[in-house]
């Protein structure tokens, strides 16, 4: 299994030009361990010189099994595999599959857990961009970019560990509500952290928007029609920087999105540029959902009562038989939901995430797909990069925010 | 009485010369840059500016496997990249540990299928397993000074 | 039921021969094989669904005779509304036509498919695996197909399973 196995050049016939096989333009492997591909990306270059003629890219380096793995557990134990796919944003995972299950058994969730999965949702949203913002401007060269996004990073990565005990996978979302309510000091400290990311952001696009190099390197490259991203489904902020205002958050607005007022920033280049505005632009209107929703929230319980699918709260097991019947009935067998499919798309801060979920009636699903925003971004890489430079390679894959855990599954 | 109280203060220092190795190995390890999956990104996290682990000399992480001595492997092994970690820990020049970062690094995690290797020390030998999914900035902290001891206590028959 | 929607499902069940199935307010399309390529383009020129979302498999091995089914997310973006058009695929070889010059998005997916699934699409340009490596056998999302469970090793069966354990030599 450990053999290392030499790739000839037949295999890659029918996908490079011609010029490759008599030695004018130049096959070069840009390899997994890279540190400027985001992960486990290979990509196989063609080049003429250093004008880049075609990229192939080779994928399925973190393949890891998840929906093979999801069909021999029940529905509980498969929401935790959810939250390691897109590791930037654990949140926004758990809700696309708790949205899924929901859907299928028809449960009800209070609205205060709504509000509060918004708030975890935008906030998971502005970390996502922070550490897109580090790295790919650390590709470009902007060094202390990173450092300050980690900074930043750390405050949301505070706000997680006091809701729920961990950083990052933290699996609070959870079907019919959250796992618990969040505790007295969540409210001040997400006040305060809106207190202070608005001079941050201004901060950081005073750093970059003057910065000849920075200008140079992004406006123009990578252009991208609105057809080009029919054609190839893309979504996400790289779909409304091709002009096109389509956000499921107010297209099909789910777990109470059409509550708040918030606008959709949309810039019609399609360069990396325009891609970049997009996602700063989209961190200031979180913050603004993030005020609504905190200002609005309400009173009550923040997980449905329905006992065959949630569990009791363990004060009434010791008092109730039927407490007690559901308790060891949900951690034995699990949850049975009614047979059938269901597709439920969310906005991550890559694209649509979507769920396909089937049911055959038992305690474990039957098939769970996940429409991953990256693997359908990154076929759009190769035309995206014809007749440009290597270095600007870098900037049009930075540009497009790749998670290789999303792509692979 | 000893070399050091004769020459008084000549500026010399008299230590064993496994100590020497072993302190100047320790002090300056520089990483390659490796992160796989999640783990990768508390990785980040520790490198960046909370948790900074160049107080402890691994100040930048070097992209080439020739030009470091650390690999940590951070993140869940798939049965495609498997060759390439073993790939990439033969290129690297002696004398060279290997730290495995989080559960998946250490016993295949919560994936227990066709896919992962369960445990990256069935490709290569590991010196220090940390765990946690992902471990925080201050475990792997805690892992990296825990190697540093490690190498400490090295001594002649144990270099390569 | 938005009335695009109602007007798309009337007159393709009038051309074709389909079937409209509804769970939960999605509604599915099923199709005969042969005529998706047909009816693809159809809904993407006449009634604009204009993005293909996704192409994946289920596989019902032991209770159902045609074994996979095909599935197709349809989105239409100037009405904003999804369909799921599904065929039915033979267990021996299975064969369908690609719509990969219909829907440019169909083309890693159906790579994907062919990786885990083993149905091959006529008329693919460039049919490798995708996630698995180059030399395996097998496909992996077949319900036929082992998860490779490893034993979970405790203090009882340590020894048994560090013998079958492999070691790197240095």
């Amino acid at each position: 299994m450990v053999d290392i196995r030499e790739v000839s050049v037949d295999e890659l016939r029918h996908l490079v030009s011609d010029r490759a096989m008599t030695g004018e333009t130049m096959l070069l492997n840009m390899g997994p361990q890279h540190p400027s591909t985001h992960g486990v990306l290979r990509l196989l270059l063609e080049l003429d010189g250093e004008v880049v003629v075609n990229v192939i890219p080779d994928i399925g380096f973190l393949h890891t099994g998840v929906e093979k793995n999801m069909e021999s557990k029940n529905y509980q134990q498969s929401e935790v595999m959810t939250d390691r796919l897109d590791y930037l944003n654990p949140m926004g995972n758990n809700l696309v599959y708790c949205l899924a299950v929901e859907k299928i058994t028809e449960l009800d969730v209070p609205p205060r857990a709504q509000a509060i999965r918004v708030i975890l949702a935008e906030l998971q949203r502005i970390s996502s961009h922070l550490l897109w913002l580090g790295t790919s401007a650390l590709d470009l060269g902007a060094m202390s970019m990173f450092l300050y996004c980690m900074r930043e990073r750390e405050l949301v990565l505070d706000i997680f560990e006091l809701v729920s005990g961990q950083r990052m996978m933290t699996t609070f979302i959870r079907p019919g509500g959250l796992w618990r309510d969040v505790p007295v000091e969540f409210e001040t400290s997400v006040r305060d952290f809106l207190k202070a990311m608005p001079r941050r952001i201004q901060e950081y696009e005073d750093l970059l928007e003057k910065n000849e190099i920075f200008l140079d390197r992004t406006k123009g490259i990578g252009i991208l029609t609105a057809e080009d991203c029919y054609q190839y489904g893309l979504t996400g902020p790289v779909l409304r920087g091709s002009g096109v205002a389509h956000d499921l958050r107010k297209k099909e607005p789910y777990s109470g999105y059409e509550l708040y007022k918030f606008d959709v920033p949309v810039h019609p280049e399609g360069d990396v540029y325009a891609r970049y505005r997009v996602r700063v632009e989209e961190m200031t209107q979180s913050l603004r959902i993030i005020e609504q929703a905190l200002n609005k929230l309400p009173f009550g319980p923040v997980r449905s009562n329905n006992r065959k699918y949630v569990p009791p709260p363990r004060s009434e097991i010791g008092v109730s038989m039927e407490a007690l019947i559901h308790h060891f009935k949900l951690w034995t067998e699990g949850f049975t939901p009614p047979a059938g499919h269901v597709y439920v798309a969310t906005e991550s801060p890559r694209g649509e995430l979507g769920v396909y979920m089937e049911s055959d009636g038992s305690a474990k699903p039957y098939r769970v797909h996940l429409v991953t925003p990256t693997f359908s971004n990154l076929q759009a890489v190769p035309i995206m990069s014809k007749k440009h430079y290597i270095a600007d390679l870098i900037g049009i894959v930075g540009s497009i925010d790749i998670v290789l855990g999303d792509a692979d599954r | 009485m000893g070399l050091e109280q004769k020459a008084g203060n000549m500026g010399i220092v008299t230590t064993q010369l496994e100590s020497l190795v072993n302190w100047s190995r320790t002090n300056a390890m520089w990483p390659m840059l490796f992160g796989l999956a999640c783990c990768a990104i508390e990785m980040m996290a520790a490198q960046a500016a909370d948790y900074d682990m160049s107080r402890f000399g691994m100040e930048l992480m070097r992209a080439s496997p020739r030009q470091s001595d650390l690999m940590i492997v951070a993140g869940r092994v798939s049965r495609k990249m498997a060759p390439v970690v073993r790939k990439l820990y033969d290129q690297m020049p002696a004398p060279k540990w290997v730290i495995a970062m989080g559960d998946c690094a250490s016993c295949g995690g919560i994936f227990n299928n066709y896919a992962i290797v369960q445990g990256v020390d069935e490709i290569v030998p590991v010196d220090v397993y940390v765990a946690g999914c992902p471990p925080r900035p201050e475990g792997l902290i805690h892992g990296v000074l825990t190697l540093h001891e490690k190498v400490r206590k090295e001594r002649f028959k144990d270099w390569a | 039921m938005s009335d695009h929607l109602q007007n798309t499902l009337v007159s393709i069940q009038s051309q074709h021969d389909v079937q409209v199935e509804e769970f939960r307010g999605e509604f599915t399309l099923f199709v005969k094989p042969e005529n998706i390529q047909t009816l693809m383009l159809e809904l993407r020129d006449q009634f604009s669904f204009n993005v293909c979302m996704d192409v994946t498999a289920v596989d019902y091995y032991p209770q159902e005779t045609p074994r996979f089914h095909v599935i197709y997310q349809l989105y239409s973006m100037p009405n904003n509304i999804r369909l799921q058009v599904r065929t039915r695929l033979d267990g021996n070889s299975p064969r369908i036509d690609s719509v990969q010059h219909i829907f440019a998005s169909t083309n890693w997916k159906e790579r994907e498919v062919f990786d885990l699934f083993g149905i091959h699409f006529t008329g693919h340009p460039d049919l490798r695996r995708m996630v698995m490596p180059q030399d395996w056998v097998g496909h992996p999302l077949r319900k036929d197909y082992p998860l490779g469970y490893e034993e979970v090793q405790f203090t009882f069966n340590y020894d048994e399973i560090m013998i079958n354990k492999p070691h790197p030599k240095d």
